[in-house]
């Protein structure tokens, strides 16, 4: 297979992906976003005759825009980009669950600090504020006291970035000091794992620690569900248990769509990258029958 | 072997580095991009920007 990657940094994650696509004999185009001029058109010469492209940039209009012309120009490529759109954004992704009928934290969202204000009391405290763009739990902040909602709102209206200014209210959900990052591809678990930690942030990015983890029915259904909202595709899928580690309730706070999966690999039995590379075998394979199909038509 | 570009401290890539990777100066810290692999050429790293996200 001809397999093109989509990158702006090569991370650890990267690495694993390449060196398990070219152990198999996968012919790998590396594509740096930064060199790409995409015309309405006509694809550029680096994206032609490739049997899927797979995204992996890190920043997210970058991810945005490549999909969505891989995808005028007929070019096979993973993640979608409406699952892109979808979970670029914790509007959409949260409106996504909820019309999906995944169970998600309460949210509001607001757009002047008054109102904003008013949300965040109707929750009461500690509640949650965070960005509606951006990762690895930066600018999230757990709200204590009124003093200091006050002082967070008035620094994001004053320092922030337009996008700064809608404000995601989030109820703060008391998990058991962990939560569930599990790897999916089109609903289907790969390898799940529980990061954990005394902070309220339980990113692996903040340094949490992390352990292997054992799915239950309830948790798989959620996945399936979560992943379809979202459109499908290779995601990072965030649960937290809300009725305590032995009950299996659960809620979805987010789906990532640029999933990072050493952690993964390193804390689970699961050969990460081999999965995701069947994985992306088959999506190719299908591409390949779907474009048959329309010769054929 | 190649130089890094803020202190021009040797550095030495590992077999399997990527063009794209990013690799740190031991001597004084900076990110490094690996911009061509044989023969060696790196660039400062770009910053890393408001909507890098997963
Ligand atoms: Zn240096």
């Amino acid at each position: 297979m001809q397999i093109g990657l989509l990158y702006s940094r090569i991370r650890k994650d990267e690495k694993l992906l390449l060196a398990e696509l070219r152990e198999r004999g996968h012919e790998v185009v590396k594509i740096d976003v930064r060199d790409l001029q995409l015309a309405l058109d006509e694809a550029p010469e680096i994206l032609s005759g490739l049997d899927l492209v797979v995204d992996r940039c890190l920043a997210t209009s970058r991810s945005l825009y490549a999909t969505k012309f891989c995808e005028a120009y007929g070019v096979p490529v993973v993640n979608s980009a409406e699952t892109a759109q979808t979970c670029a954004d914790k509007v959409q992704n949260s409106l996504a669950l909820a019309q999906s009928g995944v169970p998600t934290p309460a949210t509001d969202v607001a757009f002047t600090k008054e109102s904003a204000m008013e949300s965040i009391e109707s929750f009461g405290y500690p509640c949650v504020l965070k960005p509606v763009v951006g990762s690895w739990g930066r600018l999230m902040a757990k709200i204590d006291s009124r003093s200091a909602a006050e002082a967070i709102l008035e620094h994001k209206a004053t320092l922030g970035h337009y996008e700064h200014k809608v404000f995601y209210v989030q109820e703060f959900v008391d998990k058991p000091g962990r939560d569930i990052r599990v790897l999916a591809a089109d609903g289907e678990p790969l390898s799940a794992m529980v990061r954990s930690s005394d902070h309220w942030l339980t990113n692996a990015a903040k340094g949490a620690e992390t352990d292997a983890f054992e799915l239950d029915a309830e948790a798989e259904k959620l996945v399936e569900q979560a992943s379809d909202a979202v459109g499908g595709g290779l995601l990072g899928i965030d649960l937290m248990e809300v009725g305590g580690e032995s009950e299996s309730d659960y809620t979805v706070h987010e789906v990532n769509h640029t999933v990072e999966f050493k952690a993964l690999n390193e804390t689970t039995e699961t050969d990460v990258p081999a999965e995701v590379v069947d994985w992306l075998e088959a999506k190719a394979d299908e591409a390949d029958e779907e474009t048959k199909h329309e010769v054929v038509a | 072997m190649t130089e890094c570009v803020q202190c021009g401290a040797d550095v030495t890539l590992h077999d399997d580095a990527e063009v794209g990777e990013i690799v740190d100066c031991t001597t004084c810290g900076a990110e490094l991009e690996v911009v061509e692999r044989t023969p060696p050429v790196l660039d400062r790293a770009p910053e890393l920007e408001e909507d890098w996200g997963e």
